[in-house]
């Protein structure tokens, strides 16, 4: 049972790089989840889809820097200590 | 034991303890820190004695060496002077921004904790039956202190059963004689892992649901923590009563913790009239009875995945 923080951290960082190389013209909007398409009135709440398109348009908009960074580290580190 | 501490108790204990000392070997010019303790035949000593006893582990050259030793050195003085304010300096910086990092005054609540508080917490995660009102009370907006309601969370025990099952582990593996001291930062890594994934998870879902709570990280983190108790039980009657001993444990525990995470989680997540046992139709109230449900069925899974290996 080797699940250990470490092992946490590299799997929330592919989980993050995954969410970044969605592209917003060529495949997110194909499958209705663009961020333009169908917000909702505001009277009623937020339903799961658009909860989810907001999501992965503020992680895709926050992230893009810090993961390049994180990511050279990893790869440096993965080079490194394998 | 401040030796000098009990000088104001009586002479008689004063004339033992110097003969089991150490004779004091510094010249009368040095700042020596074993002055605390030792010497207590000067006079002046004597008299510091009485005020030092409340004062702790206050500055060892002031109290306990003759005055004299302290101004035949003016350096050590300064050097000591110019140590204390940079050490006093330091602390407040620290305690100005330390609140920035880990909000210091949101966790001294979760450890208002008290004995009454810590035992009747503990009878009621074996035995969630009988308890009627889950409600936690509210003072002028503000949650009351763990001490004063049963019901409310804290990371006390949480905190203490984390650490307790990390050493029964090591305990049962010990009695298996599968025991490395890496092993049990292992075990700590992993029960820690598994304790974000749930937090992360269920923030995840509480977001995509809307749900307005006011359930916070840290209430979040008390909750979960709780099953560390009964993982706890299950390992030890697993030590002492074989295979049997931990499943019927561990049932117990694992049903216990379901109801209590049920209860308590009804009143955070559910709207308020859903909470009162009236089933209100609707989509968003049925995902949130969803959510309820998950999360409390996690818990038993979690407790005995962490579990299981360390039973043979």
């Amino acid at each position: 049972m080797a699940f250990t923080l470490y092992s946490l951290l590299q799997a929330a960082l592919l989980c993050v790089n995954a969410i970044a190389v969605l592209h917003e013209e060529r495949f997110l909007k194909n499958i209705g989840w663009g961020t333009d398409q169908g917000i909702g009135g505001f009277g009623e709440e937020p339903g799961i889809k658009s909860q989810l398109t907001n999501l992965i348009r503020s992680v895709r908009t926050v992230m893009r820097v810090p993961l390049i960074i994180v990511n050279s580290v990893a790869i440096v580190l993965l080079l490194l200590f394998g | 034991m401040h030796p000098a501490g009990a000088a104001a108790a009586g002479t008689p204990r004063q004339r033992k303890w110097p003969s089991k000392r150490r004779i004091p070997v510094s010249p009368p010019g040095m700042a020596d820190p074993h002055q605390l303790f030792d010497d207590t035949s000067s006079a002046q000593s004597r008299g510091f004695g009485a005020q030092r006893g409340p004062g702790g582990l206050g500055y060892p050259a002031a109290a306990a060496s003759p005055q004299e030793a302290f101004l035949a050195d003016p350096v050590s003085n300064m050097a000591m002077a110019y140590g204390s304010s940079l050490a006093a300096q330091g602390k407040e910086l620290v305690d100005k921004n330390i609140d920035r990092f880990i909000p210091v005054t949101k966790l001294k609540y979760y450890f208002a904790v008290d004995t009454m508080y810590v035992g009747k917490k503990l009878g009621l995660l074996f035995f969630p039956y009988l308890h009627q009102d889950w409600e936690v009370q509210y003072q002028q907006d503000t949650p009351v202190a763990p001490r004063f309601d049963i019901n409310a969370p804290d990371l006390y025990i949480p905190a203490m059963a984390f650490i307790t099952y990390i050493l029964v582990a090591g305990l049962a593996l010990g009695t298996q004689d599968r025991f490395s001291p890496d092993l049990l930062g292992l075990q700590a890594s992993s029960a820690l892992a598994w304790l974000t994934v749930e937090v992360l998870a269920i923030l995840l879902s509480l977001y995509l649901l809307t749900v307005n709570t006011d359930l916070t990280t840290i209430d979040l983190v008390a909750f979960l923590g709780y099953k560390y108790v009964g993982m706890i039980g299950g390992v030890l009657m697993g030590l002492l009563c074989g295979k049997i001993g931990y499943y019927l444990v561990l049932g117990w525990c694992c049903v216990s913790i379901f109801v209590f995470m049920i209860r308590t989680l009804r009143l955070k997540i559910l709207a308020e009239a859903a909470a009162q046992g009236v089933p209100v139709r609707g989509a968003r109230n049925q995902l949130r009875m969803y959510l309820t449900m998950a999360v409390a069925a996690a818990q038993p899974l979690l407790m005995y995945w962490l579990t299981f290996h360390l039973v043979r």
